[in-house]
Order: C-alpha cells, then structure tokens, then sequence
C-alpha cells in the first residue's frame, strides 16, 4: 500500500531525476524536508540547487517562479498551507496564467504550485482552507485535486510536465491516507468513477471523495445505490463524465468542502443544467455553511459535510423525489 | 572589472545614441497624437524624458540578456530593438503587432528581442528578472528589471531584492526615478528617500547616477551587469530622470512644482544628447537636422503601415 505523501515524494523524486530542469522550491523544503514531511530526503539527493529553502516570501516566490518558468526551468513551488495562496496570486494569475495567450501560444510558464489545503484538523480559519474556488475561475491556469495516493503520484507528475501553471491542492487530512499502488498514467481534466451506481450520482474531490464512498457504502445498506464521481481537478472540470453518470442516474449531489456561494459544485450543476436540463430529476449541493471555518471541534465537525451529512442528504431528497 | 568604453568608442556610440532616442520620443509623440484620434485604444503612459536609460541600459546588454519592462515601456522595447511598425500596430490592435493585438501597450512580451514582458503591476519586473536570472544563474547571462521608485515600496520589493542577493542572482535592478508616482510627489509617499540604502542595507551594490545622461548610464549598467556576469550577485541603479509628459492618457500634470518642468526640459535627455553630438562629432545644426528628419521619416512609415494594417479576425477571440 502506498501512503499519499509517500506518493507524492515518489512524484517528485522521479520528476527531479527525469529532468535537469525540475527545480523543488519552498519554505523549509529542502533541510526539514517540508512541514508535512512531503519532500523529506529529496535535497540528500538532488542536492541544494535543485531542492530549495527560500526565505518565508510569497509574494517573490510566485513571481519569481513565474520569471524562472519562462527562461527555462520547471519549479516545483510548496506553499505551505493553501491559506497563504492569496500571496501567490499576482505571479499566478496577472502573470503565469496569461503568458501563452498573450505570445500567441508560443510561450508556456511550466510551474506547479503545491499547496496543503483543507479543514478537519483544527488548524482555524485561516490555516484550513480550499484556495482553488478564488482560482478554478481563471483562463490559463489548471486547478488539480487529488483524492487517492496513487492519483496524487500520477497527477503530480502530469502536472510537472504540463507545459503551463498548474495550481496542485494537496488535502491535510490525506496525507496519511494509504491506497493501492497504480501505474497508471492519468491525464489532467479528467474525472474518475471510483463507484458505479445507478440511483444518485455524488460528486466530489480530494477528502470528499472517500467521505462519498463511506456514504455510499452506507446507503447501499438502504437500498440506495449510489455512484460516486472523483473530478480530480477543477480547471479543467469534466462535465462530460458527470453528465454521462447523471444520464443513467438523474440525480446529482456536487459535494464541496467550501462555501456554495462562488463555489465548484455551484458552477457543475449550472455545467450540468446547461447541458443536461431533460435528463435531470434533481440536482443540489451539500457545502459548508457560508462563514469562515470555525475552530472547536464540534464547531468545526458540524461545519464540514462529512460521510453522515452525504448519506442523511440523499436520503432526504430521494424520499422526497420518491 | 571593470569595462570602460574609450573616448572614441563613446563619440562614435553618441550618433547611435541619439538616433535611438529620436526614436523613442518619435514613437511616443506620434502614440499620443494617434491616442487623441481614437486610434490608440485604452490608455497610454509614455516615457517622454526617461530615453535615456532605456538606451543607456541597452547599450550595455548583451545578446543573450533579458529585462522585464514597465507598462511605461516603449522606451525599454525599442531601445532593444523591438520592431517599431510591430509595436505601432500592437497599441492599436491590429493582426500585425508585435503581440498580434493581444496584448496591448501595458503587457507586450518579445522574447526574440530579449523582452520577457511589459507589467501593468508596479514592481511585477522585479520578480520576473529575479526569477529569469534564478534560471540564467551560471551561464553568463544576466536578467534587468525595470521599475520606477514608486515600485520600492511594494512587496516585491523587499522580498525579492532580498530572494535575488540570498542566492547571488545575476541580475541588475534599474529604478527610474522620476520623482512621481503617478500624481504622487516621491518624497511625500517613500521614508528615508534612500533607494540605493535600502538595497545596500541588504548588502547589495547600489548607485545613484544621473538617468539623462546615455554614458553615465551605459558605465553604471556595464559595472552591474560586469559583476552579475563574474558571479557577483545583483546590483541596484537608481537613474535619476524626470518624466515630461503626464502619467497617462490626458493627465495635465497640474501636481507639478512650479518652474520644475522647465528645469527638467533645459535637461531633457535628447538635449543633452544633441549638444554631445554636435560638441564631440563636430556636427552642425543641418547635418542634426537631418539625422532627425531621417528618423521622423522611420516613425512616420512605421505608423502608417500600422494604420494600414488589419484587425485580428474576431472569429480567433476564443483561440488559447
């Protein structure tokens, strides 16, 4: 079994030794191997110019990651919690995010920008949150999410090798999660059915997904029987695998951790609605209540749709679509 | 060490000099002519005075440098030899600019001519050049950043001339000084009015020098880019200059001090340059009259073959 953030050192690692251009970069990345010991021993072998320790500067790193990517070299940037992107934003977005559009098409900016995201570990409101809702609405820009150990390895490295900026969310409360190992290589953009089911078609990303799949499992137990849909990333979001399941199920729930105001599961079910209008009986979503996240445990349980929240909610419709 | 050009070399480069400049204050009086027609779309912020570190800085670059412009960087495009027609029809959207009318004056990249970008953010050079030259480290080449003294007090600021002498990266950091940020007189909005020791406070080389002069910032540029090169880490120029047109658009500049603008004009960088000329190339006032008319004429052609150019079609918008 491999653990998610095993996965994604494995990822890395194989992407620095695959290319002289890699560069790994961050705060306390190289000599403490990362906070949340994703990078550990990667500067042993790759060595102090290629695995990197920065000064504690946002704000330079996007931008100057962005002036790298563009002469030549594909930095790998950790920001150490998604909370802290909002510093990273005018490199990504005024910068990296618009290059190939405004050469023409000529002129990529290769970086990935990694980010610990996510509540459930009481970390606070401003040390748990999910950064790619302010930035999957960006033209130029991939928004990638991975749920599972061996998607998180396979995505990394698409993501290293994709030719323009990749914005990687990385779920705190994964990175102890273990699943089997894959060698499958997985392209950005497109979602997965991690669970075939035919009465309601759940929807979610990163930690979201196993809560969808430990719900189905339970509704299963009630004669419900549900399917569960991995997008795996954000921009591009595949509206084409979700409209496929809900053509055989009819039903959509988009679980978000995340507020539903400007949130990724409010746009799929317009994506969907636009597209799939005849095909649908209901569509919802199931969000965090619009307020920051709270800190006291229960507080911050009740807060998150966990695997109770989805199960009590499909319930709920189907009997009142029944 | 320190590379010097000679006497004879400097008398030569003026005739050059001067040509590059005509060009930029040309380029520039005929975008706001055409502006006031309709013909240059959204805004414009013209570099009416600052030729000469563009031409300065340019002089002193090498074939495989780069540099990040401002959104006030006509100056710095030319000077580097950025195709004028190209640019011309760029700021007036047409298929053929240098851009293909994507990006506009404020954000024109050329990569065949060294130029990663313009940047409609204050202080976005400064990242940019620190970054290409965390890329360029080792191998000769050096990364310049543009920006005006406003862009000392961003973020970007600090934390990259801190980031870029951490790491000893090759690059030059050129402040143009001109003493207003935006309608804002300098010294009103920027503590201790001592660019050159906040980056010395960090242990990088710093100078100030005069930024109407092409020789004085030709030799500074040439000494920074000379240390980046030999593995010396970064260097700060504050070129001291003075803008003599308004911020954008139709800005009157009514914020100015009196009798300051006319200081600055006995001053204006092509002045000086055309006195050079005449004083160490022994040319008289026709024969500079005639390098001039030379010039108009290459700006006049590179207009209106823009002008004549088309628009993108609107079929491409949704083109990546």
């Amino acid at each position: 079994m491999l653990e998610f953030r095993t996965a994604l050192n494995e990822a890395l690692a194989e992407e620095l030794a695959a290319d002289p251009s890699v560069l790994v970069i961050g705060e306390d990345v190289a000599a403490a191997g990362g906070v949340f010991k994703v990078t550990e021993g990667l500067v042993d072998r790759f060595g102090a110019d290629r695995v990197i320790d920065t000064p504690i500067s946002e704000l330079a790193l996007a931008g100057v990651m962005f002036g790298g990517g563009i002469m030549g070299v594909r930095p790998v940037v950790e920001i150490m919690f998604g909370d802290f992107v909002p510093l990273v934003m005018d490199g990504l977005i005024n910068q990296a995010a618009k290059y190939r559009f405004l050469t023409g098409g000529r002129h990529g900016v290769p970086v990935v920008v990694r980010s610990a995201v996510g509540a459930g570990g009481r970390f606070g409101a401003i040390h748990s949150q999910n950064p790619g809702v302010w930035l999957h609405g960006v033209p130029g820009l991939k928004v990638v999410c991975p749920s599972s150990p061996a998607d998180a390895k396979a995505l990394l490295r698409a993501s290293i090798r994709d030719d323009d900026p990749v914005l990687f969310l990385e779920h705190k409360r994964l990175y102890s999660a273990k699943g089997p190992e894959e060698e499958e290589r997985v392209a950005l953009g497109s979602a997965r059915v991690v669970r075939a089911g035919s009465d309601v078609t759940i929807v979610s990303v990163m930690k979201g997904v196993g809560d969808a799949l430990q719900a189905a499992e339970a509704l299963a137990g009630q004669g419900v029987d549900a399917e569960v849909i991995d997008l795996r990333s954000l921009r591009p979001l595949d509206v084409a695998t979700v409209l496929e399941s809900v053509g055989r199920t009819s039903r959509l729930v988009a679980v978000e951790e995340g507020a539903r105001t400007g949130g990724w599961a409010a746009g799929l079910l317009g994506a969907v609605a636009e597209e799939g209008l005849d095909m649908i009986d209901e569509v919802w979503t199931l969000t965090t209540p619009d307020t920051p996240i709270p800190f006291s445990p229960p507080l911050e349980d009740a807060h998150l749709p966990g695997p109770g929240h989805i199960e009590a909610s499909v319930l709920e419709h189907l009997r009142v679509a029944a | 060490m320190q590379t010097t050009a000679t006497a004879p070399e400097r008398a030569g480069a003026l005739f050059d000099d001067y040509v590059a400049m005509l060009r930029i204050r040309g380029f520039e009086e005929e975008i706001q002519r055409q502006f006031v027609k309709g013909n240059v779309h959204g805004t414009t912020h013209l570099c009416n005075g600052h030729e000469a570190v563009s031409v300065g800085v340019a002089r002193a670059l090498g074939p495989d440098d780069v540099f990040a412009a401002t959104y006030r960087g006509h100056g710095h495009a030319l000077a580097n030899g950025v195709e004028i027609g190209g640019l011309a029809a760029e700021l007036m959207g047409r298929a053929t600019g240098t851009c293909g009318g994507r990006s506009g004056s404020m954000n024109v990249i050329d990569r065949d001519h060294g130029l990663l970008g313009c940047f409609g953010i204050v202080g976005g050079t400064i990242s940019t050049a620190t970054g290409a030259a965390l890329a360029l480290k080792g191998n000769g080449r050096v990364a310049v950043a543009f920006f005006g003294e406003g862009a000392v007090n961003q973020a970007y600021f600090a934390e990259c001339l801190n980031f870029a002498k951490v790491f000893e990266l090759p690059v030059v950091f050129v402040c143009e000084n001109n003493l207003y940020g935006e309608y804002t007189p300098w010294e009103q909005v920027t503590a201790g009015l001592d660019i050159c020791g906040r980056a010395q406070a960090l242990g990088i080389p710093a100078e100030r020098v005069d930024g109407n002069e092409v020789p004085t910032v030709e030799m500074a540029a040439r000494r920074a880019l000379e240390r980046a090169r030999a593995g010396g880490g970064p260097t700060l120029l504050e070129c001291m200059t003075y803008r003599l047109v308004g911020h954008s658009r139709s800005d009157p500049a009514t914020y100015r001090k009196p009798g300051e603008l006319e200081r600055w004009r006995r001053r204006d960088p092509l002045v000086l340059a055309r006195a050079a000329l005449m004083r160490e190339h022994g040319m008289d006032d026709d024969a500079v009259a005639a390098l001039e008319k030379g010039v108009e004429r290459e700006v006049t052609a590179a207009f209106e073959a823009a002008l004549e150019a088309p628009f993108p079609q609107a079929q491409e918008v949704a083109h990546a």
